[in-house]
């Protein structure tokens, strides 16, 4: 019998609530009804079941847990990540309690050795990072998910046991009140790193480990600074390692800093030493003797590990579950975002038979595609955070040492920020005739950008929250066909039309035309999760058929009437 | 200052070659492999006055 924690978790700046465990109907004969299940309340598996409910697609969401994170853990949002949100139609509580920054600064001996600046282009809304504590990031999609009719947040039940057949899953589900059987055509593992299904289903994941440990304090402090990422290499108090220093809203700190090789993990977080190591910090940061309290600490070490394939039979992996990546560039929940808004609007369109099981596939090479990516650029951030080998700590220590008064080893200082992948190798790209006549813009598989196409106007903001296909129409002189809205209506699968000009969207100054490398007639096929699946410098009605045939996976026949989407 | 004639890219292989390289030479001889080294690459430069030039930017801050 399961018995999940029922006191609330310790913190000095937020109020866990306890919520209830409720009996699941299945337990009394009650036949299921959600076609999907998604293991785990994280901040992916939440995104995914509301990004689901968008297609309405219904599910289930089960959490082993009475409450949300314990810490705050993924303190980093990207503008992606913000993006995603958006889409989904979530953002503003996360606008209105977050951080943004868009810049760090490094130091070496007491002098400023780099100066990050992430790119911010005047077209975006939002800065590149955004700082919230996993506790409000969780506590927000908590209130989503419980306010949404086609999302069943099932507190205090934990996955015990899958097994699948060709047509779906059977779970075996513990709960306070004992075991219960549920079925389902999909399950979602969004389990976390420790992932209980990837072990059940004996799945391996790719890639390396990293040696050296990291302590992540966060303690409550009055420190006036602006938000930014500070790092400081080699202090005096801990020669050779490294402490990184993040703000976060409620007057929250995050230190976070490598631990003297051959130190025991557990003997760092004794009150005493620990106590000790964050004053030396707050001397870096020049506020000597400052009263502080801790929220939380906890070690972790570095992977760069994904499983081979994220799509197994009935089960599909996303987030942590399916691969664990280094903190640094802000790793972790930002690439599972970008995961479950990749897999939502396949699995929501498998499950509505808009399209075959088969466009799962293009999921799992995709994202772990991004994955290898994201192994291969983490890992040389890693290499130079952690160095694994003496020869690795010698080049590090010698660009340090050259940083003082050389820029030529300064790029090297920069680890890459978590970005949004590009998805130029996907079965799901039309490369169109008229593909090699664009000079910039957005190619098949990348994802667009927003557009501010007047002071308060953004081109995103008439997407709304809408679930499908985009079809962006840069208006010509003979304005948009005649025929595409009766081609449009006759389609089964969710697809928006927006057309940019005096007829539609106003781009008085030409912006979106700009950006995205339009002429007048131009026409982008979008994704549900804003990638570009073909564009053409002229519609045509044929060709748009094609492509979106093979974004989807499938045959599309005109159906007399289009079924209601929720 | 010393110019910067190679792309990140491939100063970030480089860095990771010459890790790896260092760890191959061992504990024991990884200065006599960064000598020859050093050595190499000043016949590749083929100017005195631009080795003197590393040479000085190399000892500081040490
Ligand atoms: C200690 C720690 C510190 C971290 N620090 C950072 C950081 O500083 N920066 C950063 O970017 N990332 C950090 N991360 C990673 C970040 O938290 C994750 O990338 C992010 O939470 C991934 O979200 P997820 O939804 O995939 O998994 P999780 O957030 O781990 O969610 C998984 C959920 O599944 C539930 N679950 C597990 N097994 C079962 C089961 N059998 N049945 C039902 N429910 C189950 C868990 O209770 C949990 O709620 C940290 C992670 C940890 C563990």
């Amino acid at each position: 019998m399961h018995q999940p924690e029922t006191h609330p978790r310790d913190s000095l700046f937020y109020d866990y609530a306890i919520h209830p465990y409720r009996r699941p109907p299945e337990m009394d004969g009650a036949p299921p009804t959600a076609p999907v299940v998604i293991a785990g309340a994280g901040p992916i598996g939440m995104v995914c079941a509301l990004d689901l409910a968008r297609f309405g697609v219904p599910c289930v969401v089960l959490e082993q847990d009475l409450q949300v994170s314990h810490g705050s853990r993924a303190i980093v949002l990207t503008r992606r990540s913000m993006e995603i949100l958006r889409q989904i139609g979530l953002e503003r509580p996360f606008l209105d309690k977050g951080l943004q920054w868009s810049g760090g600064r490094s130091f070496f001996r007491g002098k400023e050795i780099y100066r990050m600046v992430m790119p911010h282009d005047p077209n975006d809304r939002v800065l590149p990072g955004l700082n919230l504590q996993q506790q409000y990031i969780e506590d927000y999609l908590v209130s989503f998910c419980e306010a949404h009719p086609l999302v069943d947040l099932r507190w205090g039940q934990k996955l015990e046991a899958v097994d699948q057949d060709g047509e779906g899953v059977t779970l075996t589900v513990d709960t306070p009140d004992g075991p219960y059987r549920l079925d389902a055509d999909w399950l979602v593992a969004a389990d976390g790193g420790r992932s209980p299904i990837r072990k059940m289903m004996d799945l391996r994941m790719e890639g390396r480990s990293y040696p050296g440990h990291f302590v992540i304090a966060d303690i409550k402090a009055e420190i006036d600074r602006p938000t930014e990422r500070l790092c400081f290499f080699d202090p005096e108090w801990n020669p050779g390692n490294n402490v990184l220093v993040h703000r976060q809203p409620d007057g929250i700190w995050r230190i976070d800093f490598r631990l003297p090789d051959g130190e025991n993990p557990e003997d760092a977080l004794d009150p005493k030493r620990l106590g000790d190591r964050i004053d030396r910090v707050l001397v870096m940061l020049g506020r000597e003797g400052l009263p502080w309290a801790l929220d939380w600490a906890t070690v972790y070490s570095a992977n760069t590990l994904t499983l081979p394939d994220y799509v197994h039979g009935r089960v599909l992996f996303t987030g942590d579950a399916a691969h664990l990546l280094p903190i640094f560039g802000v790793r972790g929940a930002n690439t599972g975002l970008q995961d479950c808004n990749n897999l939502a609007w396949k699995l929501a369109f498998t499950v509505r038979g808009w399209s075959p099981p088969a466009l799962l596939d293009s999921y799992s090479q995709e994202r772990v595609q991004a994955a290898r990516e994201i192994c291969e650029e983490a890992g040389k951030s890693t290499r130079f955070m952690t160095p694994p080998t003496p020869g690795s700590r010698m080049m590090r220590d010698a660009v340090l040492s050259f940083s003082l008064t050389e820029d030529f080893p300064k790029d090297l200082l920069h680890w890459r920020t978590s970005r949004p992948h590009d998805y130029h190798t996907s079965p799901l790209n039309t490369a169109t005739g008229d593909e090699k006549t664009f000079d910039g813009g957005f190619a098949p598989g990348e994802p667009v950008r927003d557009v501010r196409l007047e002071p308060d106007d953004h081109l995103f903001d008439h997407f709304g929250d809408r679930a499908g296909f985009h079809l962006l129409v840069f208006a010509g002189p003979e304005s948009v066909p005649p025929d595409l809205m009766a081609w449009v209506g006759a389609r089964p699968i969710p697809l928006f039309v927006h057309v940019l000009g005096p007829t539609g969207i106003a781009d008085p100054n030409g912006m979106a035309a700009a950006r995205y490398g339009a002429d007048p007639g131009s026409v982008y096929l979008l994704r549900p999760d804003m990638h570009v699946a073909a564009r053409w410098r002229t519609l045509d009605l044929n060709a748009l058929t094609e492509a979106l045939e093979r974004a989807t996976q499938t045959t599309l026949v005109a159906s007399p009437a289009k079924e209601p989407v929720q | 200052m010393i110019e910067k004639t190679v792309s990140t890219a491939d100063l970030e292989q480089i860095y990771d070659h010459l890790a790896e390289a260092i760890d191959r030479a061992g504990l024991d001889k990884d200065r006599l492999f960064l000598a020859k080294l050093s050595l190499a690459l000043s016949t590749m430069v083929a100017d005195p006055a631009r080795v003197a030039q590393a040479i000085e930017a190399s000892l500081r801050d040490l």
